[in-house]
């Protein structure tokens, strides 16, 4: 019982990292985009809960707004506009689509390994606990929001231009007769 | 410490999200992977800023921000190519050769 009081934060993790990586690969072996989508969704779930575990839970609640609240809703939106709930006949490639599929995730999974073993070196990391216990200090918001707004001020502004860009430009390409 | 396997799991979800690209052939599903593929890196954003302090997590909002700006562009140049094509296979969809 001591084990798993212990081991929690480790237990609920692999659990929905394991639950994230099965949702991530039904999403991407259903036939019916439809289901593809819903998958997809159930995986920003997940990982919006492992940012939680990560001491970052107000990027877990702006995941569950903007990836699973906005954006797959115009991902369902336009499925469902195009009529393709259904999903044709040969979405999936075949055998040899497949194959080159799996041996270049492979490789690029192969080369992702060494990358796992990095860590930081000790004279820029913060000792443990620090960033849990300024969420505790100044708020869960907050320490997101400062530096937001006070150091990094331009490129959010910057940000606003680029949400602009986006606006007129889906409007500009999806209207039919301008 | 989280991060090993928060990198673990962030690495095996970007692979699926690449394998997807390349397995179909819907447009709109190869979207789907690649946003899949983003938020594998957020997930090693916020796993790194866990360590070393918030700018990680800054640069995971930018990182959505960019996400919603292209899933708005990319779906409406979707559905032009569909008024146009009457497809989103792109099997069937190859306009750079005439």
């Amino acid at each position: 019982m001591s084990w798993i009081g212990a081991h929690l934060v480790e237990i609920v993790f692999w659990g929905f990292g394991g639950f994230a990586v099965v949702s991530a690969t039904l999403c991407i072996t259903r036939r019916s985009p439809l289901a593809s989508a819903l998958w997809l969704i159930q995986t920003l779930f997940c990982v919006a809960v492992l940012f939680t575990l990560l001491d970052a839970a107000f990027i877990g609640i702006l995941q569950v707004l903007v990836y699973a609240g906005a954006i797959m809703v115009l991902f369902l939106f336009v499925i469902m506009l195009l009529n393709m709930g259904r999903g044709g006949p040969g979405d999936v490639r075949g055998l040899f689509g497949a194959a080159v599929a799996g041996v270049l995730g492979a490789a690029l999974l192969f080369q992702l390994k060494g990358l796992g073993q990095a860590v930081p070196p000790e004279a820029i990391r913060l000792p443990p606990g620090t960033l849990a216990a300024a969420q505790q200090q100044q708020g869960v918001v907050n320490v997101v929001a400062v530096p937001l707004f006070d150091a990094f001020l331009i490129p959010f502004e910057i940000t606003s231009l680029l949400l602009l860009a986006a606006v007129v430009g889906a409007v500009v390409l999806a209207k039919r007769k301008l | 410490m989280l991060l090993g396997p928060s990198l673990a799991v962030s690495a095996v979800l970007f692979v699926i999200g690449a394998a997807g690209v390349l397995l179909r052939r819907n447009a709109i599903v190869i979207f789907m992977c690649v946003e899949l593929m983003l938020n594998a890196v957020n997930l090693t954003f916020v796993a790194f800023a866990q360590q070393l302090g918030t700018n990680g997590q800054i640069f995971v909002f930018f990182v959505m921000a960019v996400a919603a700006a292209e899933a708005a562009v990319g779906l409406a140049i979707i559905l032009a190519v569909y008024r146009h094509k009457e497809t989103v296979d792109l099997q069937h969809i190859n306009l750079l050769k005439g």
